[in-house]
């Protein structure tokens, strides 16, 4: 295998392990706001137990989610040198603000957030939390920012040419509201706040099915459960908004989501379907018109298709990219049907009846965390052959300094490390939901400094 | 066309200044907890190693950030530079991130089963992985300083195996042997007992190793890497720096002789920055010098982002500074003195 695949592997097996982790740290940060909002405002204790055991879950995701972060950063450099080069005037300013406004926030408080329960006062604390899921919130606005300047850029112009050539800004407000970057944070936002409520769901749907922490349970459940309708009916407002986008930016990528080959023809939308590349066409149940209609409110409005395109600058994997994005949105309807029809049983005052729907939470943890991924794939798959679109492809975009071998030894120690990893992650994570949100045990249990040393003399 | 400057200073050097500010926090931070690391190995209770891993247990992984926001500092500010030395260091950027997963790993993974071997199998882990880190950090700032084969393009032309050579081994040795001094200093203020006695006599040990390494990479600096010391025969006046590194050198068995270790440590922070100025110095305006035609070099003004982008990063940067700096000392001063093992703990 050459470079190129290689360090696209590489990249996209380390991104996608990355991205596992943000997600759940902005949800349950959000979630854990709420919770201990009420508890200053209720200062019910029920509350300060649940908020301090999402906060030891939070704190895993967390710290995974910085060390493979710290990954993504040095693979610019290490797999993508010329990609850097041409990007690295346009991203400085993102990435810079990233650092200093979001990623310092965050940590920084991330050690109150996490030790310093005994140490400030219940207010210093909530402003700790709050601190920490701003951070993240701003973490995630500058990495979309800069990967939706890769999807449609905006406010720059290329200086040099050949392997001179280079990107640079002329207009930071229009690079960081650049056509698509709205659309497309508002999306990744609630998609992470779906995974973060599906957690929640899903362990205290289990705590409710084996009747244990029954009470915490009951109420954890109801907060998570608000988050996830709302969510879950407002992707569906920003996914059709980021829709909108990609036809008016994005035709190829567009094209690719519904395999719509025809140049200048009615465009159909799919249920489900196979795309053969080969003979251009789509197999699947559809509606036909539908994807004009939903763009243009006319079943007959022409749509630009992938023959629009010469075959170099057409994604290479179009089956790939429509399978993954109709996952995505397949797996979004559902959530939306799940979230709402539990919403519906509160109402009615049924919620913790039906075992087999608490089950359907225990496993629905899951769903957002595809329909993240998948949502990914298709976004980042649909920009091929192009890593900048249109203007650096991908294949230009590799380090020249680094050879195969190189990149095949570093590929399968991330693939053994990142096992490992993991491993802990679902290792402790099992164990801590396991021992569960009851601390009761442990206060005033706490070993003193003095008494330790005491002990340390007399052995 | 004219550069825009701010106090007589163009843009591109301010942001080497700040680049040069960011990763001197970052070793003297991430300095004392992998130096804190390396020494596990050294404790053989298991009562001093939890207390140990606990005394880095809150600020760790906020002291990796400062690498994160370094790197990201030399990517915005410096893109060539960033994509040249990462894509030439191919192995030993991959292998410290290996070590950086495989050490937060062990931390995380030792408390969590009470067995022997379990508790055992993940130390020796941590404190190798610490201890690695601490050396290729100074292997990466050796190969920096000598320079290595780049193109036209400033594309690296050598060898992948080139890392590893007689300074660039020095470098790292030295650099393990200053974290492992800053590292017991650490740990020596944040324990008592027995921890504390044990500390403090192989914070002697370190002291002399770091002393001998240092001055062995002068001497080899001198004598094969001349071109390093142009700046100051050019600028005698910048021959301050080397002079108070030394001063602050010394004043560190003095003060731990006086048992006075908050000092201690304010100095051996004192030498890691003065250090990095010396670097600083030694390179200036080279970032990256090209040993196959000075002319491939890569320079502060070459390898830099545009003025505007630059001016803008400064902007945020000077607003953001003294927020960052506030809350870093909030969170040290919330969990100042000595460590107390609770539930929250490793």
């Amino acid at each position: 295998m050459d470079v190129e695949i290689l360090s696209r592997i590489q990249f996209a097996f380390t991104v996608a392990f990355h991205y596992i982790y943000p997600p759940l740290s902005i949800g349950l940060g959000l979630l854990m706001v709420i919770m201990e909002g009420t508890y200053l405002r209720t200062k019910d204790p029920i509350y300060h137990t649940m908020a301090r055991f999402w906060t030891k879950i939070f704190a895993l995701t967390f710290g995974i989610g910085v060390a493979t972060g710290i990954v993504m950063e040095f693979e610019f450099g290490t797999n993508w040198a010329t990609y850097s080069r041409y990007v690295g005037d346009i991203f400085g300013s993102a990435l810079a603000a990233e650092g200093i406004f979001a990623f310092a926030l965050e940590s920084g408080f991330l050690g109150i957030l996490l030790f310093g329960w005994n140490r400030v006062s219940p207010l210093v604390h909530f402003i700790s939390t709050v601190g920490v899921f701003l951070g993240s919130m701003f973490s995630a606005v500058w990495i979309v920012i800069a990967n939706s300047w890769q999807q449609t850029p905006a406010g720059y112009h290329i200086v040099g040419e050949g392997v001179e050539a280079r990107a640079e800004i002329t207009d930071f407000w229009a690079m960081v509201f650049n056509p698509s970057s709205v659309d497309r944070l508002t999306h990744v936002w609630i998609g992470a706040f779906l995974a973060g409520a599906f957690l929640v769901l899903s362990v205290h749907a289990y705590y409710l099915l084996r009747d244990r922490h029954v009470e915490i349970s009951r109420r954890a459940f109801k907060i998570a459960l608000g988050v996830a309708i709302v969510a879950s009916l407002s992707q569906l407002l920003t996914g059709h908004s980021s829709a909108e986008g990609v036809a008016e930016n994005q035709p190829a990528k567009l094209a690719a989501l519904e395999g719509h080959y025809e140049a200048d023809g009615a465009a159909d939308m799919y249920i489900l379907g196979w795309v053969d590349q080969e003979k251009e066409e789509v197999t699947g149940i559809k509606v036909p018109g539908g994807l004009s209609f939903l763009l243009h409110q006319d079943f007959e409005a022409p749509v630009t298709g992938l023959d629009a395109f010469a075959p170099e600058d057409r994604p290479s994997q179009v089956n790939a990219v429509f399978q993954f994005y109709h996952l995505m949105v397949a797996i979004g309807m559902f959530l939306i049907v799940l979230s709402l029809y539990a919403g519906f049983l509160w109402w009615r005052g049924r919620l913790f009846q039906q075992r087999w729907l608490l089950w359907t939470f225990v496993f629905a943890v899951i769903l957002p965390q595809l329909a993240n991924q998948f949502g990914w794939f298709a976004a980042e798959m649909g920009r091929q052959p192009w890593v900048v679109y249109g203007l650096l492809r991908t294949s230009d975009a590799l380090s020249k300094a680094v050879t195969a071998n190189q990149v095949l030894f570093s590929l399968i120690m991330f693939t053994i490390i990142y096992s490992i990893l993991f491993a802990l992650f679902i290792y402790l994570l099992t164990k801590k939901i396991k021992h569960g949100p009851d601390d009761a045990e442990l206060i005033d249990k706490r070993p003193r400094q003095k008494e330790m040393i005491d002990i340390l003399k007399t052995q | 066309m004219a550069m825009a400057t701010f106090l007589g200073i163009d843009y591109p050097t301010l942001w080497f200044l700040v680049v040069g500010g960011v990763l001197s926090g970052y070793a003297i931070l991430d300095g004392f907890d992998l130096g804190a690391g390396a020494w596990h190995l050294f404790l053989k209770k298991e009562q001093s190693r939890r207390i140990a891993l606990n005394a880095i247990g809150p600020v760790w992984d906020g002291n990796e950030v400062w690498l994160v926001i370094g790197g990201g500092a030399l990517f915005a500010g410096f893109p060539i530079m960033y994509a040249t030395l990462f894509s030439a260091m191919y192995i030993p950027f991959m292998l410290f991130l290996a070590f950086l997963i495989l050490r937060a790993v062990s931390i995380e993974f030792r408390s969590k089963e009470p067995m022997l071997w379990w508790r055992q199998m993940w130390d020796v882990l941590y404190s190798v992985s610490s201890g690695l880190l601490a050396f290729l950090l100074g292997v990466v700032l050796g190969n920096v300083l000598q320079g290595m084969p780049l193109d036209q393009d400033y594309e690296f032309v050598g060898n992948w195996l080139m890392f590893l050579n007689p300074y660039a081994l020095l470098t790292g040795a030295t650099s393990l042997a200053l974290f492992m001094m800053h590292g017991a200093i650490y740990l020596i203020m944040k324990t008592e007992g027995r921890l504390y006695v044990k500390m403090t006599i192989l914070l002697k040990r370190a002291i002399i190793a770091f002393v001998v390494l240092f001055s062995l990479v002068s001497l080899y600096t001198l004598i094969y890497i001349p071109h390093l010391s142009d700046d100051f025969k050019a600028h005698p006046a910048l021959f301050i720096v080397p002079v108070l590194a030394f001063l602050a050198i010394a004043n560190i068995p003095r003060l731990a002789s006086k048992r006075k270790y908050k000092f201690a440590f304010f100095f051996s922070s004192l030498t890691v920055s003065l250090l990095f100025m010396l670097v600083a110095i030694e390179l200036y305006p080279v970032l990256l010098l090209s040993t196959l035609d000075p002319a491939n070099s890569i320079t502060v003004h070459n390898s830099a982002s545009s003025e505007k982008s630059l001016g803008i990063m400064l902007l945020f940067a000077a607003i953001g500074t003294p927020l960052v700096l506030s809350y870093t000392f909030f969170v040290y001063k919330t969990f100042w003195g000595k460590v107390m093992l609770d539930e929250t703990s490793y």
